[in-house]
C-alpha cells in the first residue's frame, strides 16, 4: 500500500480545537506577579490563615528556595522541562464578591454561567443528582453543592479555605502526612502557595451516597493554580471523588501544580477519579498548562483500598504518579490510566505502589495512546518492604501508537526486599493500522469514527472504572482528543 | 449497476490494472479469475476505494454516478462491500457493537434512522444462524483469535447484515475448509437476489461448483482477456493459466 497517501488520509483526523479555551471577563483580585516570603504571607493573610498554616507554608517555601538552588529543576523526566520562570506567574486570582459563600445565590452570575459553559451546573435542581460539586475558579473555590445533604450523614464537603477554619484539628493532623512539603520541588512550591483546594472527610461506616467531585478552571493570564486536595476516609466508610479540569486557550504557558493527599484508614475505600483536559497547547506546542501534580494516598488501616483512575487527554506536559502506600496488612490499591498526546504534548505519568504491610496486592492498568509528535511515558515503580510479605502486583502497561512520528516509552521499576513478593508485569506496544482504518472505512464507518471505536476498545479496562455519569462523557473526550490525530 | 472502463490503477507508483473493462447488472453473479499478480486484488480494492491504490485512467461508475472520487466509507454507503481476504483484528471492539455502528453509519448515510434494537437483534439472529456463528463469536473482539474459517464466516455474516447492492468477495475461498466453504457458499446463495450483484474473485475453481456465476472473467496481466460463462471455469481447471503465456502480446499489453 502506499503509504504515505494513506498517512494523509490518517493525518487529517487529528486536528481538533479545544472546546474550553474560552476566557470570562469578571473583576479580580490578583496578587501582583513573582514569588518571594511576602507572597507566601499575603496569601496566608488572604485566608485569616491560623498562625500553624503559615508556619508550614513558610518552611515550605524555603524548602523551595534550597532545592532550587542546590539541585535546581528536576532532571529525571523523560522530557526537557522547559525553564519556568517562577517570578513571572502571580500566585493568587480570586474573582472579587464576598470572601465566604453561604449559599449559591451568593456566587457570582458570570461565575455560574462560566461552569454552565463547562457543563457543570452549579444549581442544584439542574445537576447530576448524584454528584456534589467543589468549583474552583483560579485560586478559591467558588461554590460547594449539595453540602447540607452530605451533613446529614456528617460526611464534610467543603472548599479546603473553610476547613482549615472550621476543621483545623484535622487539617493539621493530615495535612503533608502522605505528601510531606519536602517531597519535591513542586509539592513544596504548592505548599508555599497552595491557596484553595477541596477537603472532604467521609465518617466511620458511611457510605457516600453521591460522588463528591471537584472542578477546578484556570481562567486568568499570567496566573498558576496551587490547589490542595485533601480527602479522609474513616474507618470502614467508602467515597468516590471525580475531578475534571479544563483552562482557555493562550499562547503563554501556565503552571498548574497541585497535591492532592488521601487517607484510608481501616477497612475504608476512595476511589479517585481524574478526567484532565487542561489546554494542550496548539498543533504547534505553542502555550498550553504546565501539569505538575503530586498524588499519593495512603492505606492507612487493614483493609483500606485506593484506587486512582485517570484520563489525562489536556496539557502540554504531564507530569504525574498517582500512588499509594500500602501501609495496612491486607489492604489493596489500583491504579488505571489512559495518557493521551498528540501534537506536542508531553506526557510523563505512571505511579508508585508502595507495599509496606502484609498481604498487599496492587494492580497497574495503564494505557499511552501518543499520536502526531506526542510523547508518552509510562514510569512506575513497585516496592515491596521487607515485612511486605506476600505482597503481590500485576502490572499492565500497554501502548499505542497512531502514526510514524509520535513515541511511547515504558519506565518500569522493581525493588522488592523480600521473597514472598510476586509481581508480573506485561507490556504490548500496538499501532493504529491502515490496514484497520480502511477495514472500518470500507463498513462504512469515517475515519474519526474508526480511530475513536479502536481507542475506546483499547481503552475500555480503564474506562470501565470511572463511575458511570463520567464514563460516557470520557469516552466522548478520548474521541474529540483524537480527532484529526491520525497520521 | 456497476460499469468499469479502461480503469488503469496503481499502487506504489506500479501500474497493475491496464484497461480493465467490466459491466455488472443487478441479479448477476461474475466471476474473476485469473493468476497470481494479475490483479485480482487490486481490482476489489480499487473499487472498495482503498486509499493506496491510485486509479490513473478510466472510470468506474455505480448506478451513473462515478464514484472514484468517493471515498471508502461513501461507497460503503452507496452500497458496495467488500469481503477481504485478510480480515483485520481489532481487540477490545466487539463483533455485535462493530456491527451495530457499521449498520448506523451506512443508514446515516442513506438518510435513515438508526435500526431499532429489537429489529437489530431478530437480524442478527436470523443471518446468525445462516452462517452458524456463534453467540460466543460474535461478543467477542472484532476478528481477534479467530480462525482463518471464523473470520471468513464473519465477513459474509457482516455482507448479510450490512444488505450491499454489490458485494466482492476477495478470495473468500483461500483458507477454508470443505465444511466453512460450504457454509459461506450456502451464505452467499441464500442472499443472492434479483436486487444484488457478486463478483468472485477467485482463483480456483472449487467456490463457483457451489456458488454458480453467470459470468466468468480471466484476468490477466491487469486487464479482462477472456470472459464467457461457468464453463470457462471448469475449462481454466483442466488447463490452467499457463496457455495465457501463450496469448498474443496486443491482447494482453496495451500500454
Amino acid at each position: 500500500m502506499d503509504t504515505s497517501n494513506a498517512n494523509n488520509t490518517l493525518h487529517s483526523v487529528i486536528e481538533s480545537n479545544y472546546q474550553y479555551g474560552f476566557v470570562t471577563d469578571i473583576e479580580m483580585d490578583v496578587l501582583p506577579r513573582g514569588l518571594s516570603v511576602e507572597t507566601v504571607i499575603a496569601i496566608s493573610e488572604k485566608k485569616n490563615e491560623p498562625e500553624w498554616l503559615l508556619k508550614w507554608r513558610l518552611t515550605a517555601y524555603r524548602h523551595f528556595l534550597r532545592l532550587l538552588e542546590t539541585q535546581g529543576m528536576p532532571e529525571w523526566q523523560n522530557f526537557d522541562l522547559p525553564a519556568i520562570d517562577f517570578q513571572a506567574i502571580s500566585y493568587y486570582a480570586a474573582p472579587k464578591g464576598k470572601p465566604v459563600l453561604n449559599s449559591l445565590d451568593d456566587v457570582e452570575p458570570e461565575l455560574i454561567a462560566t461552569f454552565e459553559k463547562l457543563g457543570i451546573s452549579l444549581t442544584e435542581q439542574k445537576m447530576l443528582s448524584g454528584v456534589a460539586v467543589d468549583a474552583v475558579f483560579d485560586s478559591v473555590s467558588v461554590a460547594t453543592t449539595f453540602r447540607k445533604e452530605l451533613n446529614k450523614l456528617g460526611i464534610i464537603f467543603c472548599s479546603f479555605s473553610e476547613a482549615v477554619k472550621e476543621h483545623g484539628d484535622m487539617v493539621k493532623k493530615y495535612l503533608g502526612s502522605v505528601v510531606p512539603a519536602t517531597d519535591n520541588i513542586f509539592a513544596a512550591l504548592n505548599a508555599a502557595v497552595s491557596s484553595d483546594g477541596s477537603f472532604a472527610y467521609i465518617p466511620k461506616g458511611v457510605h457516600c451516597p453521591m460522588e463528591l467531585s471537584t472542578y477546578f478552571r484556570i481562567n486568568a493570564g499570567n496566573s498558576g493554580q496551587f490547589e490542595r486536595t485533601l480527602v479522609i476516609a474513616d474507618e470502614g466508610s467508602y467515597v468516590s471523588y471525580l475531578e475534571g479540569c479544563t483552562a482557555p486557550q493562550r499562547d503563554e504557558n501556565q503552571l498548574h501544580a497541585a497535591v492532592v493527599e488521601l487517607i484510608a484508614l481501616k477497612d475504608a475505600e476512595i476511589k479517585y477519579s481524574t478526567v484532565q483536559n487542561w489546554y494542550p497547547g496548539d498543533k504547534d506546542g505553542k502555550g498550553g498548562i504546565y501539569n505538575f501534580v503530586t498524588k499519593r494516598g495512603i492505606c492507612k488501616g487493614d483493609g483500606a483500598k485506593i484506587s486512582w483512575t485517570q484520563v489525562e487527554t489536556g496539557s502540554a506536559i504531564t507530569w504525574k504518579y498517582p500512588s499509594v502506600i500500602l501501609k495496612g496488612d491486607g489492604s489493596s490499591a489500583e491504579f488505571y490510566s489512559i495518557a493521551i498526546t498528540k501534537n506536542k504534548q508531553v506526557a510523563d505519568t505512571g505511579t508508585k505502589m508502595i507495599h509496606l504491610g502484609k498481604n498487599t496486592k496492587s494492580r497497574i492498568i495503564s494505557k499511552g495512546i501518543s499520536a502526531g509528535e506526542g510523547q508518552n511515558s509510562y514510569r512506575g515503580l513497585v516496592h515491596a518492604g521487607t515485612n511486605a510479605i506476600n505482597a503481590r502486583n500485576f502490572t499492565q502497561c500497554d501502548s499505542l501508537l497512531i502514526g510514524g512520528t509520535c513515541g511511547a516509552h515504558t519506565f518500569p521499576y522493581i525493588e522488592a526486599k523480600n521473597k514472598s513478593v510476586q509481581i508480573e508485569h506485561e507490556a504490548t506496544t500496538t499501532r493504529i493500522g491502515e490496514d484497520q482504518i480502511f477495514y472500518l472505512n470500507q463498513r462504512g464507518i469515517n475515519t474519526e469514527k474508526a480511530v475513536a471505536l479502536i481507542v475506546n476498545g483499547y481503552a475500555k479496562e480503564v474506562l470501565n472504572n470511572l463511575p458511570m455519569e463520567f464514563a460516557v462523557e470520557a469516552q466522548k473526550l478520548l474521541a474529540i482528543s483524537l480527532e484529526g490525530s491520525v497520521g | 449497476m456497476l460499469q468499469i472502463r479502461g480503469l488503469h490503477a496503481a499502487v506504489n507508483d506500479k501500474e497493475i490494472l491496464k484497461g480493465l473493462d467490466l459491466v455488472v447488472k443487478p441479479g448477476e453473479v461474475h466471476a474473476i479469475m485469473g493468476p497470481n499478480g494479475s490483479g485480482k486484488s487490486t481490482t476489489a480494492s480499487v473499487l472498495a476505494g482503498n486509499p493506496g491504490y491510485i486509479v490513473t485512467k478510466g472510470d468506474i461508475r455505480f448506478y451513473d454516478k462515478d464514484i472514484v472520487a468517493l471515498k471508502p466509507e461513501e461507497r460503503a454507503g452507496e452500497g458496495i462491500f467488500m469481503a477481504f481476504q485478510y480480515p483485520v483484528e481489532i481487540p477490545g471492539v466487539s463483533n455485535i457493537n462493530f456491527l451495530r455502528t457499521a449498520i448506523g453509519e451506512t443508514r446515516a448515510y442513506k438518510g435513515l434512522p438508526p435500526i431499532e434494537t429489537r429489529e437489530f437483534v431478530r437480524m442478527f439472529r436470523e443471518k446468525q444462524h445462516l452462517l452458524q456463528f456463534s453467540k460466543e463469536l460474535a461478543e467477542r473482539s472484532l476478528n481477534e483469535g479467530f480462525s482463518g474459517g471464523e473470520k471468513k464466516r464473519n465477513e459474509i455474516l457482516q455482507l448479510a447484515m450490512l444488505e450491499p447492492r454489490l458485494a466482492i468477495l476477495d478470495e473468500t475461498d483461500s483458507g477454508l475448509d470443505i465444511d466453512a466453504l460450504r457454509i459461506v457458499s450456502n451464505g452467499v446463495n441464500k442472499l443472492r437476489s434479483s436486487a444484488n450483484a457478486f463478483v468472485l474473485i477467485t482463483h480456483y475453481q472449487r467456490l463457483l461448483e457451489h456458488i454458480e456465476p453467470d459470468f466468468v472473467h480471466v484476468l490477466y496481466k491487469g486487464r479482462i482477456v477472456r470472459s464467457g460463462t461457468k464453463e470457462l471455469a471448469s475449462e481454466l481447471e483442466i488447463k490452467g493459466y499457463d496457455w495465457l503465456n501463450d496469448l498474443p502480446a496486443a491482447l494482453t499489453d496495451q500500454n
